[in-house]
C-alpha cells in the first residue's frame, strides 16, 4: 500500500506540473498586453513598460514559466491587483468554505445514492426498483443551480425551516453547518442519482458473478454476502467515478455560492472575472486544479486500499 | 445408508420461448461415502441438478415434481433458512472455474472465518481451523496464506483452497462441479488425488460432476449418464464403462478420445443437437439421434433394471 500510494503521489505531481504548463499557455496566448489591461486606457507608454519589466513580461517565454513554475510551487501566485494582497492568501482564506460545500455534496451523494443503488440492485424488477430508477434519472437532469433556487424558495423563503444566505458565523461550526445543508444539497443531489444508478448497475452485475453463487453455496448469510461479498466490489467503480465528479461539483459549487451567496473560491472567481483581476483568476484556477488532483489522488487511494488487485498491479 | 436420494425430479424454467422442461423424471442414490460421478453433454442438465439440490435455482426455475432427500429431509420442501442452514455445513460444493470462484477483495483468511460464522467458535479457533485446512490441502506456508488474496495464488493453489473451504465443515455430501476442467493434466491427476484422500479422511459421499471419461472412471464408484435433462443410464462404473446399454451412453463411451485404438484423423462424433427442451419429443429423448431406433421409441421409455443398481431408460434394453 505504501509503494503504492509513493507510485500515485509522484503521478499527482506530474498531472499538476502539465495542467500549469496549460495553464500558463492559456494566460500566454490570450490576445492583449497584461500591462494594458492591468493599468487602464489613460496609462503612459513608461508607466506600461515598468510594469511590464515588474511583472517579467519582457524575459524570454521559457524564463517567464520558469519563473511562473517555481514561484507557484513555492505557493507565489503572484499578488491580487485590487487588493495587493498575495493571491495564495486571498485563495486559501476562501478555499476552506468550498471544501465544506464539496464535501457536504459527496455527502449527501453517498449516504444517499449508494443505499438507493444497493437496495434497488437487490429489489431488482420491482416497483421500489421503478422508482428509484425514475427519480436518479430526474435528479441527475435537474442542473445544480435549479436544484439551488428551488431549495432556497422552499425550505428558506416558504417554510424558513434553514438559512437563506451567508457561511454562519465564524467559529461557530453548528451554525455553519445549518447553513451548509440547502448549498450542499444543490452541489449533491445530481450525484445522488448518478451514483444510485452507477452501484445498482455494477451491484447487478457482481451479484451475477461466480463468486457470490460461491458464497450463496457456502450458506453465507443474504446481508453478508450483499453487503460485504458484492458492495465492496461494486462500489469500487463509483469511487472513480465519485474522483472525475468532483470537477463537476466545483463547478456546481459556484453556482451554489452565487445562489446562496456563500464565501468559496467559485464566488471569489467569479467576482475576480467581473473586474478584469488576472492573477486572482489564475491563482484560483490553479488551486481548483490542485484540489481537483489531489481528491482524485484520495479516490484512487480509497480504491487501493479496497481492492487488492490494484495495489499489486501499480 | 443413503446420503442423497432424488427421485423422479422434475424442474421447469419458464422461458420467454414458453416452459423449458430442463430436468425430467430423474432418480439415482448418492449412497454413504461412495464418489458418483455425474456424465453428459453440455446442457445435459448438470448445472440445474446441482442448483437444484442447492436451492439455488433462478428465479424463474422450479421444481414441479419430485423429491431430493437428504438425510431424511427433503429439500424441495424446505425453506429457505434451513436450506442456508445446510449449505456449506452439510451440502457443500466445489466449482468449476478456481479463478472466479473466491471474493477478489476479501483475504483467504476472511473468507475462510466467515464460512464458519454458524460454528460458535472464537475467531483464533476459526482461523486456526482455516490454517489446519490449507496444511491439509497442502497450501505452502499456511499461516501466511491466510492474509493473502485469491490472485496471489496460482490456479491449481485456488482450486485447493477452494477445496479446504468446501470441506472446512466437513460436509456429508461434497458436490464438485466439474472441478478439475479448468486444470491442466499434471495438475488434474493432483486435484484428484486430493479429493480422493479428503473423501476417505472426512468420510463423505461425492457428487463429481464431469464430462471427463477417464476421470470418471478413475475416481467414481458409480455413474449416472445424463443427456438432455435425463438421466439415461446409471449404475456402478464397472457396469457403466463395461456393459452400456443404452445406445446415447454406449456412443458417448465410443467418443472418449483416449479409447481410439490406432491414429485417425477424424474423432467419433454422435451426429445431431439435443433436442429444444422446450418441445420435448414425447417418446425418448435420443431417438432422433440413435441409430438403433425402432417404432417404439415413440412411446415414454421404461426404466429398464439390467442388473442390480444398473438401470437404463431404454426399450432396447429390456428385449435383450
Amino acid at each position: 500500500m505504501l509503494r503504492y500510494s509513493a507510485k500515485r503521489l509522484g503521478l499527482a505531481v506530474v498531472i499538476v506540473s502539465v495542467a500549469m504548463l496549460l495553464l500558463f499557455c492559456m494566460i500566454y496566448l490570450v490576445p492583449g498586453d497584461p500591462a494594458a489591461v492591468a493599468l487602464g486606457p489613460r496609462a503612459t507608454d513608461a508607466m506600461r513598460e515598468g510594469l511590464r519589466i515588474k511583472m517579467g513580461l519582457d524575459k524570454p517565454v521559457w524564463v517567464q514559466f520558469w519563473n511562473f513554475f517555481s514561484a507557484a510551487w513555492q505557493g507565489d501566485l503572484g499578488r491580487d491587483v485590487l487588493s495587493d494582497r498575495p493571491v495564495a492568501t486571498v485563495v486559501m482564506e476562501q478555499l476552506p468554505y468550498t471544501l465544506a460545500l464539496i464535501f457536504g455534496g459527496i455527502s449527501w451523494s453517498v449516504a444517499l445514492g449508494i443505499p438507493l443503488g444497493c437496495w434497488a440492485a437487490v429489489e431488482r424488477g420491482t416497483m421500489a426498483d421503478r422508482i428509484v430508477g425514475v427519480l436518479s434519472v430526474a435528479v441527475i437532469a435537474v442542473p445544480s443551480f435549479v436544484v439551488a433556487i428551488y431549495a432556497l424558495l422552499i425550505f428558506a423563503v416558504a417554510l424558513r425551516w434553514l438559512p437563506a444566505i451567508g457561511a454562519g458565523e465564524p467559529g461557530d461550526i453548528g451554525d455553519q453547518l445549518v447553513h451548509l445543508i440547502l448549498p450542499s444539497l444543490a452541489v449533491g443531489l445530481g450525484w445522488v442519482g448518478y451514483i444510485a444508478r452507477m452501484v445498482r448497475a455494477s451491484m447487478l452485475e457482481v451479484l451475477e458473478s461466480q463468486h457470490i453463487r460461491t458464497a450463496r453455496a457456502f450458506g453465507l448469510p443474504e446481508r453478508m454476502i450483499t453487503y460485504r461479498y458484492a458492495l465492496t466490489i461494486a462500489i469500487l467503480p463509483t469511487v472513480t467515478l465519485l474522483g472525475v465528479g468532483i470537477g463537476q461539483m466545483l463547478s456546481s459549487a459556484v453556482f451554489a455560492e452565487i445562489v446562496f451567496a456563500r464565501p468559496g473560491v467559485g464566488k471569489l472567481v467569479y467576482d475576480a472575472i467581473l473586474t478584469r483581476n488576472y492573477p486572482l483568476v489564475t491563482g484560483a484556477v490553479l488551486v481548483t486544479t490542485i484540489l481537483f488532483v489531489l481528491l482524485n489522488l484520495v479516490a484512487d487511494l480509497i480504491v487501493g486500499a479496497l481492492d487488492p488487485r490494484v495495489r499489486s498491479r501499480l | 445408508m443413503t446420503v442423497l436420494a432424488i427421485k423422479d425430479l422434475n424442474v421447469t424454467f419458464s422461458t420467454e420461448g414458453g416452459q423449458l422442461h430442463a430436468l425430467k423424471n430423474v432418480s439415482f442414490e448418492v449412497p454413504e461415502r461412495r464418489i458418483v460421478g455425474v456424465v453428459g453433454e453440455s446442457g445435459c442438465g448438470k448445472s440445474t441438478l446441482i442448483n437444484a439440490i442447492l436451492g439455488l435455482l433462478a428465479d424463474n426455475g422450479s421444481v414441479d415434481a419430485g423429491s431430493i432427500t437428504f438425510e431424511g429431509e427433503d429439500l424441495t420442501r424446505l425453506g429457505p433458512a434451513r436450506m442456508q442452514e445446510l449449505r456449506g455445513q452439510r451440502i457443500s460444493t466445489v466449482f468449476q472455474d478456481p479463478m472466479g470462484a473466491l471474493n477478489p477483495v476479501l483475504s483467504v483468511g476472511r473468507q475462510m472465518r466467515n464460512i464458519q460464522y454458524r460454528s460458535g467458535r472464537s475467531r483464533s479457533e476459526k482461523d486456526a481451523r482455516s490454517e489446519a485446512m490449507l496444511r491439509q490441502v497442502r497450501i505452502p506456508d499456511a499461516q501466511a496464506a491466510l492474509t493473502r488474496y485469491p490472485h496471489e495464488f496460482s490456479g491449481g493453489m485456488r482450486q485447493r483452497v477452494a477445496i479446504a473451504m468446501a470441506l472446512m465443515m466437513k460436509p456429508a455430501l461434497l458436490i464438485a462441479d466439474e472441478p478439475t476442467t479448468a486444470l491442466d493434466a499434471t495438475l488434474e491427476v493432483a486435484t484428484i488425488e486430493l479429493l480422493r484422500e479428503l473423501q476417505q479422511d472426512i468420510a463423505c459421499s461425492v457428487l463429481f460432476i464431469s464430462h471427463h471419461l477417464g476421470v470418471i472412471a478413475e475416481l467414481c464408484d458409480d455413474v449416472v449418464v445424463m443427456y438432455a435433462g435425463e438421466v439415461v443410464e446409471r449404475g456402478s462404473t464397472r457396469q457403466v464403462f463395461h456393459s452400456p446399454r443404452h445406445p446415447y451412453a454406449r456412443r458417448l463411451l465410443e467418443c472418449d478420445p483416449a479409447r481410439q485404438s490406432g491414429r485417425t484423423r477424424h474423432l467419433p462424433t454422435i451426429p445431431g443437437e439435443i433436442p429444444d427442451l422446450r418441445q420435448r419429443p414425447p417418446g425418448c429423448v435420443f431417438a432422433t439421434r440413435c441409430d438403433q431406433r425402432v417404432d417404439a421409441c415413440d412411446k415414454v421409455p421404461p426404466d429398464v433394471a439390467v442388473e442390480t443398481g444398473h438401470v437404463a431408460r431404454c426399450i432396447l434394453a429390456e428385449a435383450r
